[in-house]
């Protein structure tokens, strides 16, 4: 396998975007990854487009704006982690020898349209009535078997929007960036118990970009190529409870094990992490997945400080935290967590998301992040995670 | 085909681990039992997802009875459902864990506890636009001493 390299990225601001179909989002996506790498769209060997909506012909449908070059198209669909598996399949291909220089777009549309339309005909659904399958259902109750297990307070998994939404009022690519308070968020109207509405992720549109070389011709392209350390995809083992809570938390451990020993780095040695936190919820249950905390150690975690930008909750929040803080904690990792302001605040597009991710630790590592700059950042973990279930992890170095 | 809308339409389980009865008391929740690697699912299987074959499978009768493993309080619901209502996953005695609704409380979170006692039941839910009627089971509280 030869080593791979990012050489360019672009992520277009989040939003709502009624007057633009995914192609024409993708479009400026592919443009801006092009700029940023110095290249050309004949220069780019094969698409790999990952979309949720648009089952089929993703990517033909964006090279119809961007140029027809007749180039392999390899268009996927993998919930959540849709675009990461997208970047993937494009690492593969450059990894494995099959093409020099390959391109990964992950984009969605996404619009207003809310995620409780029923499906089919109403009489014989049965949500609500044989309990919940909707995503703030089933990550409330993730949250809650975090609580049954630890204790955890709704407190320690606000605390985490609170972070979040401090976080994009430096990111001017966030749908949102609008900063929250403890309790503007436990106060919001209630979703899905413990999860507020200021603690689920915004609907919208969107779209990201990532071109890849190897390592040994990036230099051509860039000064400050970003290694692809490790990338790892799962899908969920059996569990007794598998088919009726789905486990989030066993596919992203396999992942995470998997992904440590391919980049030969530990927990520890991450600078930054961007993952999951479709819901507050889920975040707490990541840094435990990820190892950035020991077991049971989640919400103290949050409280000590370690996961916000600077490893410092900021003064304005102290007042909020310090109840909840463990003074016994010891924090073994410093990686910061979403400083893009997380799905939270950044928006899920669900099909731009992986790339998404992943073009944030690129600008990081390059030290183009502006005010929500991680102060030296080298090494940076982007997970993403979707139902049911497909996980992906990817390591980038500088 | 005026006629078929003005009979009588059939009463159907919403879910296919719901068995029914001649009367409601009668209904169970039904599950099987791969006979290759005794993995115990919830409703019925053609296949095995743990030992990767198609069984044989025995079928069988699941208890009525259970704890609550997890909840959470839905107030954002589906246009047809009314909230706020608890939704809940409960492990059934001797086996099998099902998605429910847990009514005949208030959902508030401080009227539930992890591993409180419930019991099933079932009543009808919904009709179509034939006429056939859906029946769905639910659990309650276990009162204590009961």
């Amino acid at each position: 396998m030869r080593e791979v390299a990012i050489v360019g990225v672009s992520m277009i601001k989040f939003g709502r975007y009624a007057d633009r179909d995914f192609a024409q989002l993708s479009a400026q996506a592919v443009l801006e990854a092009l700029k940023d790498a110095g290249m050309e769209m004949k220069q780019i060997e094969a698409l790999y487009s990952g979309n949720l909506y648009q089952t089929s012909g993703s990517g033909q449908r964006i090279l119809q704006q961007v140029g027809q070059t007749g180039i392999p198209v390899v268009n996927v669909a993998n919930a959540c982690a849709t675009g990461s598996t997208a970047f993937r399949e494009a690492y593969f291909a450059v990894a494995s020898g099959a093409y020099d220089v390959v391109m990964a777009v992950g984009s969605e549309q996404m619009g207003k349209q809310g995620l409780l339309g029923s499906r089919g005909d109403p009489a014989t659904s049965l949500e609500g009535r044989v309990g919940s399958y909707l995503m703030p259902a089933v990550f409330g109750m993730a949250g809650m078997e975090h609580s049954r297990k630890y204790g955890t307070k709704q407190e320690h998994f606000a605390l985490a929007s609170v972070k979040n939404h401090w976080h994009s009022t430096m990111n001017p690519l966030a749908q949102y960036q609008k900063e929250s308070p403890l309790d503007e968020v436990l106060n919001s109207r209630m979703i899905a118990y413990p999860n507020t509405l200021l603690m689920c992720c915004p609907t919208g549109d969107g779209a990201a970009a990532a071109i890849l070389t190897t390592m040994e011709k990036a230099r051509q392209f860039t000064t400050q190529p970003i290694k692809v350390a490790a990338s790892v995809l799962t899908s969920d083992p059996y569990t007794d409870r598998d088919l009726t809570l789905p486990d989030i938390n066993t596919l992203t451990r396999n992942a995470a094990k998997l992904a440590y020993e391919q980049a030969g780095v530990g927990p520890e040695d991450l600078d930054q992490v961007e993952l999951h936190d479709c819901f507050a919820t889920a975040e707490l249950l990541h840094y435990e997945n990820l190892g950035l905390c020991g077991e049971g150690e989640a919400a103290a975690h949050v409280a000590s400080g370690v996961p916000w930008l600077g490893n410092k909750v900021p003064t304005k929040y102290e007042e909020d935290v310090a109840p909840f803080r463990d003074k016994t904690y010891q924090p073994k990792t410093k990686a910061v967590v979403n400083v893009s302001g997380g799905l939270l605040s950044k928006g899920h597009p669900l099909g731009a998301t992986g790339v998404a991710n992943i073009a944030e630790i690129v600008f990081h590592l390059r030290g183009q992040a502006g005010a929500r700059q991680v102060e030296g950042s080298k090494v940076g973990l982007a997970h993403v995670i979707g139902l049911c279930s497909a996980c992906t992890i990817h390591i980038l170095q500088k | 085909m005026a006629e078929a809308t003005a009979t009588q339409g059939e009463i159907r389980p919403l879910v296919p681990h719901l068995t029914l009865g001649e009367t409601r008391d009668q209904d169970y929740l039904n599950g099987s039992i791969c006979k290759k690697c005794g993995t115990k699912y919830v409703g019925p299987r053609l296949f095995c997802g743990v030992c990767s074959s198609d069984g044989p499978f025995e079928t069988v009768r699941l208890a009525d009875t259970g704890s609550v493993y997890v909840w959470t309080i839905i107030h954002q619901a589906t246009p047809y459902v009314q909230a706020p209502y608890i939704a809940a996953v409960v492990d059934l005695d001797g086996g099998g864990s099902v998605n429910t609704n847990i009514v005949g409380i208030e959902p508030k979170p401080e009227n539930m506890r992890f591993g409180m006692r419930v019991k099933m039941f079932t009543e009808k839910v919904s009709e179509d636009k034939e006429g056939n009627s859906y029946i769905a089971y639910r659990f309650k509280p276990i009162e204590e001493g009961q």
